[in-house]
């Protein structure tokens, strides 16, 4: 099986007002499949949670969308809006630049020291503009750089895990915070995450991938805040496991 | 046989303290020795140059093979005194900084050269690795045929001898250049020219003041040698035509100069790279 590069099945970026198109798109390394033909399509504003087994090839979809992917073997064609940030699990902070420079980083518009200084407000850290990363704690690390992603005004923010290496109580802060920017900037969300209480509190639609195709794809329409003991959470919850292959009892 | 009961007895009382023990900080056997204070480093030279005072002194060391310190320090202080030092030591420093500032700066060029281009990785990175293989002094005979026996050689040949660290270490800052944050780069959609000034560039810097802290102190190494050949000034010279008249006492001047500028060197370069990278909490500087 031969695959054309990834320059031959184009990765346009003018999709109209943040949605995201898939079609058939496959990624492989060394000749196995991790992606298999994929076609998909996410509307503008949709909160999206992506599930799935390690290896399951939710990072390897999330980087093809982030166009981070030009090394891998691939057909198939992405739509992606022109506006888009990444979100990764580590912060990704040049640690010898402040943290207003940090945010700042490339970023054009008439005044972007002011536009920094308001994203750091907006993720709580008014006032530690010239702290340099290092002196941050990891939560607050990943503040800074989710304001990074936001001071650009994406139309699509992708997130690789961005809370995976934080501790239980920070990650619950981080989800608040993240449902209150979203709420207020309305760009599409797709989180590649693990944890399935995550996507239940954050998403508003939940797609599961297994064996490079999609196992599982549904919609949320759920109000926040959402109580983890409200009975349809309950039975998502249930309904996620077991396309997992996770069995409770066990 | 009682001798040997009291000292059981001893080893017993000695050892019941040990069950209770109040402490602020209970801990176990200091494993790693305590830090030295700046003045505990000295020990060992000052130990070293009591001794060589001393056999001096009693003439077990003659002045033949080796000065006192004390003689020397006399002979340093009228030197700089009367004023026959300070030309030898301007000619050196001039021919050092030459050498240094165009070493350093075409290493600088050359590394991001090879660092950032695919040509430029492949056309020069081996020659220089060819270059760092062959002593500098070995390269003096040719220098002298294509340069002369001037200045402009001396000063070549130190900055061939700068280059090599400084390059070195800097292109290898510079091909480690974290992956992760040229992925950060590419998804802030950053042109070229701001990538290598705000992630390139303060990247390797680390790795060009390791380079420049070896550089600045051998920079006057090649000196001795080169200020051999037709010249008049410069602290190698001085100590080879004392070395002619068997003046033991300002071979050890020069050496001491060149300590002093090699230490002074180096601990100005940390005090600019402490400045320059004050964003890091390194342990133990």
């Amino acid at each position: 099986m031969t695959m054309p590069s990834v320059s031959d099945s184009g990765l346009a970026t003018d999709a109209a007002e943040g949605s995201v198109v898939l079609e058939r798109v496959t990624r492989a390394f060394q000749g196995r499949r991790v992606l298999n033909e994929i076609s998909l399509h996410i509307a503008a504003g949709e909160f999206v949670a992506l599930l799935g087994m390690s290896g399951s090839g939710k990072s390897t979809l999330l980087r093809a969308l982030a166009g981070l992917d030009e090394e891998v073997e691939g057909e198939g064609l992405i739509r992606v809006p022109t506006a888009r940030s990444v979100l990764f699990q580590d912060s990704r902070l040049l640690p010898w630049e402040s943290v207003l420079d940090n945010i700042t980083l490339g970023l054009d518009g008439p005044d972007p020291a002011q536009a920094g200084r308001q994203a750091l407000a907006s993720v709580g850290l008014a006032g530690r503009e010239s702290a340099w990363p290092g002196q941050l704690s990891g939560g607050e690390q990943q503040r800074v750089a989710l304001a990074r992603s936001l001071v650009r005004r994406p139309q699509l923010l992708l997130a690789d895990e961005p809370f995976g290496a934080l501790d239980a109580l920070t990650r619950l802060k981080m989800h608040a915070l993240l449902r209150a920017l979203v709420g207020r900037l309305r760009p599409t969300v797709i989180l590649v995450t693990h944890d399935v209480d995550e996507a239940l509190a954050l998403a508003s639609r939940v797609l599961v991938l297994g064996n490079g195709r999609i196992a599982d794809d549904f919609r949320l329409d759920l109000d926040h805040p959402r109580h983890s003991d409200d009975p349809r959470l309950v039975g998502y919850r249930q309904r996620l496991l077991i396309t997992l292959g996770v069995t409770e009892s066990a | 046989m009682s001798a040997e009961g009291s000292t059981l007895g001893g080893r017993i009382t000695s050892s019941t303290p040990r069950t209770a023990q109040a402490s602020s900080r209970p801990g176990g056997t200091r494993l790693v020795p305590r830090r030295l204070t700046p003045l505990g480093r000295l020990l060992g030279p000052l130990v070293l140059l009591a001794l060589w005072e001393l056999a001096a002194q009693t003439g077990l060391l003659s002045p033949k093979l080796l000065a006192a310190p004390s003689t020397a320090l006399i002979t340093g202080y009228d030197m700089l005194a009367n004023g026959t030092l300070l030309p030898h030591w301007l000619a050196s420093a001039w021919r050092a900084w030459w050498g240094l500032g165009i070493g350093v700066a075409a290493a600088v060029l050359l590394a991001l050269a090879s660092g950032l281009t695919r040509i430029g990785e492949a056309s020069i990175d081996s020659l220089v690795q060819i270059k760092r293989a062959i002593p500098t002094l070995a390269l003096i005979p040719l220098a002298i045929l294509w340069l002369g026996i001037g200045e402009t050689m001396k000063i070549a040949l130190i900055a061939g001898s700068v280059f090599v660290p400084v390059y070195i270490n800097t292109h290898a800052a510079i091909k480690g250049i974290d992956i992760r944050h040229v992925e950060l780069a590419r998804t802030l959609g950053l042109g070229k020219a701001v990538f290598i000034r705000r992630i390139v560039l303060p990247g390797a810097l680390p790795g060009f003041f390791t380079g420049l802290r070896l550089s600045v102190t051998s920079c006057w190494a090649s000196l001795v040698v080169l200020e051999q050949i037709n010249t008049t000034q410069g602290i190698g010279y001085l100590m080879n035509r004392a070395r002619d008249y068997g003046q033991t006492e300002i071979i050890v001047v020069g050496l001491v100069i060149y300590m002093v500028l090699g230490l002074a060197s180096d601990a100005a370069v940390r005090a600019i790279e402490r400045s320059t990278l004050r964003y890091r909490k390194v342990i133990g500087s």
